[in-house]
């Protein structure tokens, strides 16, 4: 294991102390607790606390911010934070107009998030909570946990994000960031896996050459492996799966990010989004806004995933919102 | 050597903690490689908070399992953490067990992690090995077995329970979306159950 840190067991400590001392106009970190919260708060809206496990920087902390989340909490590595440490995010940003809990669809984060609602509501805090299962890699059925909640979150930062700060009541909130997941698609794939630090190797290999397609940010499996194949055809591969799952025809509008994965250079993330935005014409699909870079990542793996979101007009309005965050300013 | 409750918590921390690479291992082939590392960090909090002072099961049990939900993380925390809280729940006051005690705690327990986890048996779960030794032990109950007889029971119980998840596909948690690629691999959950049921037997029979 190759990797610029001191000791695996303070990782997660001192990436958040990074981020603070990086962005102290942005984000605090609350005393005692692995959550990040906006430097000047809480606010008088409703708030939003998002988390999950590290190593998927600059997702949660570098969100939070004017615009979009209110509170991350960043638990160990690829591990979800405990209920005691969102409770404590839900306290310290609720406002008095009640939170929003922005969650992946995983077992582990839902029944963390779970607990802690149940806790901030026996304090008389209003919680909400909205599951994201963007992933169209893995199959939604009564056979799977669901499908997982990957980069299409951002969209749901982004967006509810932009409804509370905009005044939307928690209800309001909850059902945009609804809306946001009913239209999001995403879906990625992987060229190396990623190490864990307290764990010291690799989760699983890939031989040169090969690679997974549907990949999971946490290293899991996905549909299939194949041969590494052109920037073009994995990228028609990829979003031939997403409009396998949402209606798009022509005139319609989206918004879409080639996320990086964490090792994948920026470079190769443009040349897929020149193929993106080439299908996305060929269809007659319009583009109002497009994200590349890293926003979701997997600590040093390589590859990269698409989303893909359907606009309508209140969608659009608030996707173009204002944000101030570490990690987005537009 | 007198046998006490710290005694036995102890031997379950050295247990996660020298389980700790298996168990991740385990998890890697279906899962996302952290639960021997999620357990180990839960034990290595748990083991601080404990001396031979703490004597009442019931209030031991609940402290142990509220320290795994506030440090273990993931899945196993909140799933452990309940498990340990209502099998406490069951021993309140309590210095001793009888076997028949023990088996109403396990069915605490097991009917905690159906309320959190929302899974049946049969699904590739920690489940599949739980309640196959819960029924060990409410026969054992029956036949009129010690406690450690009993125990033994369960712990044979538990290990087919780990040999038949080997034998179907996850439809619960991270590993059911490999589909019929999580078949062949034992469940990480199912293994640290046993591993512990079987360490706290051992530690009684010693």
């Amino acid at each position: 294991m190759k990797k610029i840190i001191n000791d695996p067991k303070n990782v997660v400590d001192e990436m958040l102390k990074g981020i603070v001392a990086a962005h102290p106009n942005h984000v605090k970190r609350l005393e005692g607790f692995e959550v990040l919260v906006r430097a000047q708060g809480p606010t008088d809206k409703v708030a939003l606390v998002s988390g999950g496990g590290s190593g998927h920087e600059p997702s949660h902390g570098g969100f939070v911010g004017k615009g979009m989340l209110d509170g991350a909490v960043a638990g160990a590595v690829f591990t979800s934070p405990t209920p005691d440490q969102v409770y404590e995010a839900v306290k310290a940003v609720d406002g008095g107009k009640g939170v929003l809990l922005v969650i992946k669809n995983y077992t582990g984060d839902v029944m963390n998030f779970e607990i802690a609602a149940e806790m901030a509501e026996a304090d008389g805090i209003k919680v909400e909570k909205v599951v994201v299962n963007d992933d169209v890699a893995v199959e939604d059925s009564t056979w799977t946990t669901g499908r997982r909640g990957i980069a299409g979150t951002l969209f749901v930062h982004k967006i509810a994000g932009a409804k509370a700060e905009a005044g939307g009541s928690l209800d309001e909130v909850k059902a945009v960031a609804e809306k946001v997941i009913t239209n999001v698609r995403s879906m990625g794939m992987a060229l190396s896996p990623c190490t864990v630090p307290a764990a010291g190797k690799p989760s699983f290999t890939l031989a040169e050459n090969e690679v997974e397609i549907g990949m999971g940010i946490h290293g899991e499996p996905g549909t299939h492996r194949e041969t590494l194949k052109t920037a073009n055809e994995i990228v028609d591969h990829l979003l031939q799966k997403i409009f396998d799952d949402i209606s798009l025809a022509a005139d319609d509008e989206v918004a879409v990010m080639v996320n990086g994965l964490g090792g994948t250079p920026t470079m190769e993330l443009y040349v897929a989004n020149l193929r993106v935005s080439e299908v996305m014409k060929e269809k007659g699909i319009k583009i109002a806004k497009t994200y590349v870079g890293n926003y979701m990542t997997s600590l040093e793996m390589a590859g990269f995933s698409i989303s893909v979101i359907k606009l309508d007009a209140e969608l659009k309005e608030l996707l173009l919102a204002e944000a101030n965050t570490p990690a987005l300013v537009q | 050597m007198s046998k006490t409750l710290f005694g036995m918590i102890q031997a379950l921390q050295e247990t996660i903690s020298s389980q700790e690479a298996f168990l991740t291992e385990l998890d890697g082939a279906i899962g996302d490689a952290d639960h021997g590392i999620n357990m180990n960090r839960g034990f290595e909090a748990v083991i601080t908070k404990f001396t031979e002072e703490d004597t009442d099961i019931g209030a031991s049990l609940k402290k142990l399992g509220m320290t795994l939900l506030s440090t273990v993380g993931g899945a196993s925390g909140p799933l452990y953490g309940t498990a340990f809280m209502r099998a406490g729940a069951e021993a309140q006051g309590k210095e001793t067990l009888t076997l028949e005690e023990a088996e109403v705690m396990l069915a605490a327990a097991i009917k905690g992690i159906q309320d959190r986890g929302k899974a049946v048996k049969g699904e590739k779960t920690m489940l599949d090995a739980m309640m196959p030794a819960q029924d060990a032990l409410k026969q054992a109950v029956a036949e009129g077995l010690s406690v450690v007889e009993g125990l033994e029971k369960a712990c044979a119980a538990a290990n087919e329970g780990i040999e038949f998840t080997k034998t179907i596909r996850a439809t619960k948690g991270r590993a059911s979306y490999l589909g019929d690629r999580s078949i062949g691999h034992q469940d990480p959950g199912a293994t640290s159950f046993t591993l512990m049921l079987e360490t706290a037997t051992k530690y009684l029979k010693a």
